[in-house]
């Protein structure tokens, strides 16, 4: 596992020697200032290969904003190196079930936030049609969806363990 | 390319209908060719889909790519997450031939094959490259006195390098787009600090991520605006919903109207409050909408 951490953060262009630690990441991070998520105490576990930081919940505080990353003076991608380090969690079994929630919605209705009766009324007040024309209203198209999530294995990936 | 599909995406279609409304009546009054795109799924969503599995993401963005490819036309989008997660998907599978054909032979199950064709545009940066803010305004028929404070979104800009939309701590075309319409664009402390919804973090980490809508709409608040104007539906979720939920935890009483790029443009080329469904947001500012109905009725 601790090979692949290496190889997986290099080829995200993270070189490990070239973050030296100067804090401007976790200074600049809208979520640390209020979380436990200390972006640079991240990159330095990530550099020594401590692969316990996959199973660190502070990786999951990070809205994606890539504040960090465009400040870093290093022009380290820190973003998507934490993107990465989180596929890599994902592969060991680190999952939120909020997040798995969100997975299987997809996965049964091609939408991440599914339509509702609320909002069909809402649709129809404006003169919208109540379905949208998305994958909701054509049957093949979920089932395109459906086929290439299985084609990924990405239902077995966010199935309950 | 001049011919666009409009991509819906989810939150707008399935929680925030008025911004569809709003999107498809100013393209229209704008003379922009933009069809629908039948058949589109999720983005899928960045925060989720990026951080699980990048071969999943990619068939998944691929597809909906291909859907506009068929009908060749470029993709307009209205959300900041759409636009990231497509545009991005767009770049490495144009750029990178081994991915593009894992990515292919995964489509060929669907009888799908991306091409790389078309690009990925989001209304705002389309609408200020492609019109300009000066042009855009021959087209104002009601110009709005309102006080806006813009909040662009993460994804819209950044990350830079790959947005190519200039430096990300202080940009100015979006205010230009904004005060295009009359509004005045209103400096605040954090502006471009992010809203705390993305990254799986609204639905993951609740009250961190309301700790850090707290934050921004204190912000907001100190600077005395009408209202907050964003061009992302996540964004503007957090905002509209969110701030009853910063109310019910912090015991605060924010009602800061929030409107979505599409809605105020709406409103500044002469569509009514009702059908741009400004009324439809869960936070009910009786104030703020009185103010455009009469701002839209010309009696201001």
């Amino acid at each position: 596992m601790s090979e692949e951490l290496l190889r997986v953060l290099k080829a995200a262009g993270l070189d490990v020697l070239s973050c030296m630690q100067c804090g401007t990441c976790t200074g600049s991070c809208p979520s640390g200032r209020n979380t436990g998520l200390n972006t640079r105490r991240i990159l330095r576990e990530a550099r020594k290969n401590r692969v316990t930081v996959l199973s660190d919940d502070a990786l999951w505080l990070c809205t994606t904003c890539y504040t960090c990353q465009e400040r870093c003076p290093r022009d380290i991608p820190i973003t998507d190196a934490l993107l990465e380090l989180r596929r890599l969690a994902i592969k060991e079994g680190f999952m939120l079930p909020e997040h798995r929630k969100i997975s299987e919605m997809v996965v049964e209705c091609g939408h991440a936030v599914p339509l509702d009766e609320e909002t069909k009324q809402k649709r129809e007040e404006l003169g919208l049609d109540p379905i949208p024309e998305t994958v909701q209203k054509y049957p093949e198209a979920l089932q395109e969806v459906r086929s290439l999530l299985k084609a990924c294995k990405f239902d077995e990936l966010v199935a309950e363990k | 390319m001049e011919k666009l599909s409009l991509f819906l995406g989810c939150i707008v279609p399935n929680r925030y209908p008025g911004i569809e409304n709003a999107t498809k009546l100013c393209l229209q009054k704008l003379n922009i060719d933009a069809s629908d795109l039948p058949g589109a799924s999720c983005c899928p969503a960045p925060g989720v889909f990026k951080s699980f599995d990048k071969a999943a993401w990619l068939a998944l963005a691929s597809r909906n790519i291909v859907l506009s490819e068929r009908l060749e036309r470029d993709i307009l989008t209205i959300c900041n997450g759409c636009y990231g997660s497509l545009a991005d998907a767009n770049l490495e599978l144009k750029k990178d031939p081994e991915l593009r054909a894992c990515t292919n032979m995964c489509l060929k199950e669907v009888g799908m094959e991306f091409r790389g064709t078309v690009e990925i545009r989001h209304i705002v940066e389309f609408l200020y490259k492609e019109l300009g803010p000066e042009k855009l305004g021959e087209y104002i028929t009601t110009p709005l006195d309102l006080k806006v404070a813009l909040h662009y979104g993460c994804h819209l800009i950044k990350p830079s390098r790959d947005r190519k939309l200039g430096e990300t701590e202080d940009p100015v075309f979006f205010d230009e787009l904004v005060e295009a319409t009359g509004a005045k664009s209103i400096d605040y402390t954090d502006k471009m600090m992010c809203c705390g919804a993305g990254g799986g973090v609204r639905s993951g980490h609740a009250p961190e991520s309301l700790e850090m809508l707290e934050r921004k709409l204190a912000c907001i608040r100190q600077a005395g605006v009408d209202c907050i104007v964003n061009a992302c539906p996540f964004c503007h979720l957090q905002f509209d919903r969110g701030q009853l939920s910063v109310n019910e935890r912090f015991g605060t009483d924010y009602a800061i109207p929030i409107l979505h790029y599409s809605q105020l443009l709406g409103l500044a080329l002469g569509f009514s409050p009702y059908e741009l469904g400004i009324e439809q947001n869960a936070i009910q500012n009786i104030e703020f909408l009185a103010r455009i109905y009469e701002i839209s009725a010309g009696l201001r």
